[in-house]
């Protein structure tokens, strides 16, 4: 019945959740009312109709609309591995990365080579030219369509993760000019990872990035006013956060945290699981947050981490220690908008208006993404 | 599935190969040595040579019809070929793993193209 049922939704959790429903309500009726004639089409039809309702009720019904149109999520095992061995393929390192993102969002994810454009704003012939090429270059050079084993399974999943997580971020903080966010594409990505995570669900960091992308989601509702300009993590609403999420999210890290493998996607979760449980900015748990970006460096040593260590670390080292750790990175950050506006965040606080002044300015040079513009405006003109 | 393996470096890389002790070189040959062993008896290369350095090579080019000839590789490359291995393995997963297993510098795989259906 659950596999019927996840045909006609394409959605496994809700079939699953909608069977249970269905046999606690025959659980409560069928003794009070009698069993009815054809018991199987009576549960069928009890879950049928709260699946609707729960679609109906969910306010991101449209947005499950379009995906379950192109999702055909089975529970057939045949066909289950078939998709998992075209997403390895898809992600192959043999092509770049730019045609492995194409390529799964079009053979995968079902979108059309112009949604592709227009989410990564590139021509249309480009994505067109980029999975012919790619394509040709499965046959050509005879990429192989399998699940990788063994230990080449472990580099081979990172190249997927980092494939869907490039995905999530595009829509999740587009570069783009049209829109600040592409909730569908941050949806897609976390639509494919949690095909990923239910095909291999022994893969801790699987989850981990379905746990992060679910808790970065969860805060979708605060990130702008609505005057449509963004608002940082500071300054947000936390009552809009979305809890059924966040609750959602913590269990998937819960569940990664279990297998005792932690890896990036984990500890980046876990970051994000302390900002969801903090009531407030101030109320935060920043040394937590700094003993996880600190094993967080142990996997990847990135400045951008060394960066957003340092904000940590400034709530109980002091301004003037982060910004010593800042000023480190100058030399690799220079080019990158976030250092810069680190940095004048930094100086306000230690009373230096016309230094972070200049350093907002560097920042809003190098932004490319309109919200974030906007905002570094606007603190200019205050 | 038939690929070359095209072994890549630097010309510095093969400058400082040339330099090292004596011991080092023998090893570093030793490594490469087992490396076409392994493969050949499991029967995976069909074919393969170490290249002497391109200060040794000529370049013949056919011009308006005319071959000339000229001194030096085909083109100034700051990474030069260095030796090469044809090989006949099931796809592209697997010349790779054999690419990887190589002990120096970059290994190009490039498939060949398939004649017999011609």
């Amino acid at each position: 019945m659950t596999a019927a049922l996840v045909r006609a939704l394409g959605d496994f959790d809700l079939a699953e959740e909608v069977v249970q429903d269905s046999l606690v309500a025959a659980l409560e009726t069928w003794p009070k009312q009698g069993i009815p004639d054809k018991p199987g089409a009576w549960l069928m039809t009890t879950a049928r109709r709260r699946a609707i309702d729960i679609l109906r009720r969910d306010r991101r019904y449209r947005d499950k609309l379009a995906l379950l149109e192109r999702s055909d999520m089975t529970s057939d095992p045949a066909e289950a591995d078939d998709r998992l061995r075209l997403i390895f393929t898809c992600c192959h390192p043999a092509l770049s990365q730019e045609a492995q993102v194409a390529l799964t969002l079009r053979a995968v994810a079902g979108f059309t080579t112009a949604e592709i454009a227009s989410a990564f704003l590139v021509a249309e012939a480009t994505v067109a030219q980029r999975i012919v090429r790619a394509k040709r270059k499965i046959v050509d050079a005879n990429i192989p369509y399998r699940v990788p084993a063994g230990t080449e399974l472990a580099d081979r999943l990172d190249g997927v993760l980092s494939v869907l997580y490039l995905m999530f971020n595009e829509g999740y903080l587009s570069r783009g000019a049209q829109a600040a966010m592409r909730r569908d594409l941050a949806n897609d990505a976390l639509w494919l990872t949690r095909l990923v995570a239910r095909l291999m669900p022994d893969q801790p960091e699987v989850v981990g990035l379905q746990a992060l992308m679910t808790l970065n989601l969860a805060r979708s509702a605060a990130r702008f006013d609505e005057a449509g300009e963004m608002v940082l993590l500071p300054d947000q609403d936390r009552s809009r956060w979305d809890s059924v999420a966040i609750a959602d999210g913590m269990a998937l890290l819960d569940r990664a945290g279990a297998m005792h493998a932690p890896g990036p996607y984990q500890l980046q979760a876990a970051i994000a699981a302390l900002h969801s449980e903090a009531r407030s900015w101030a109320d935060t748990d920043w040394h937590q947050i700094v003993v996880l970006y600190d094993a967080l460096l142990g996997h990847v040593d990135s400045p951008v981490v060394r960066l957003n260590r340092a904000v940590a670390l400034s709530h109980f080292a002091g301004p003037e220690v982060a910004l010593g750790e800042v000023n480190d990175l100058a030399l690799v950050l220079s080019g990158y908008h976030l250092f810069h506006s680190t940095r004048a965040e930094l100086l306000d606080q230690l009373g230096e208006p016309v230094l972070a002044r200049e350093a907002r300015r560097r920042a809003l040079d190098l932004c490319q993404n309109p919200a974030e513009r906007s905002l570094l405006e606007r603190k200019l003109r205050s | 599935m038939r690929y070359v393996l095209m072994f890549v470096g630097s010309s510095e890389d093969q400058d400082a190969f040339e330099k090292l002790p004596k011991e080092q070189l023998a090893a570093a040959y030793e490594r490469a040595g087992r490396w076409f062993e392994e493969h050949s008896k499991a029967g995976r290369i069909v074919g393969g040579a170490e290249l002497q350095g391109p200060n040794t090579a000529t370049t013949v080019r056919l011009k308006n019809g005319k071959a000339m000839v000229t001194d030096g590789p085909y083109i100034e490359a700051k990474e030069i070929v260095g030796g090469f291995a044809i090989v006949e393995v099931k796809d592209l997963d697997e010349a790779l793993a054999m690419a990887k297993g190589w002990p120096a510098g970059a290994v190009e795989v490039r498939p060949v193209v398939d004649h017999s259906n011609d």
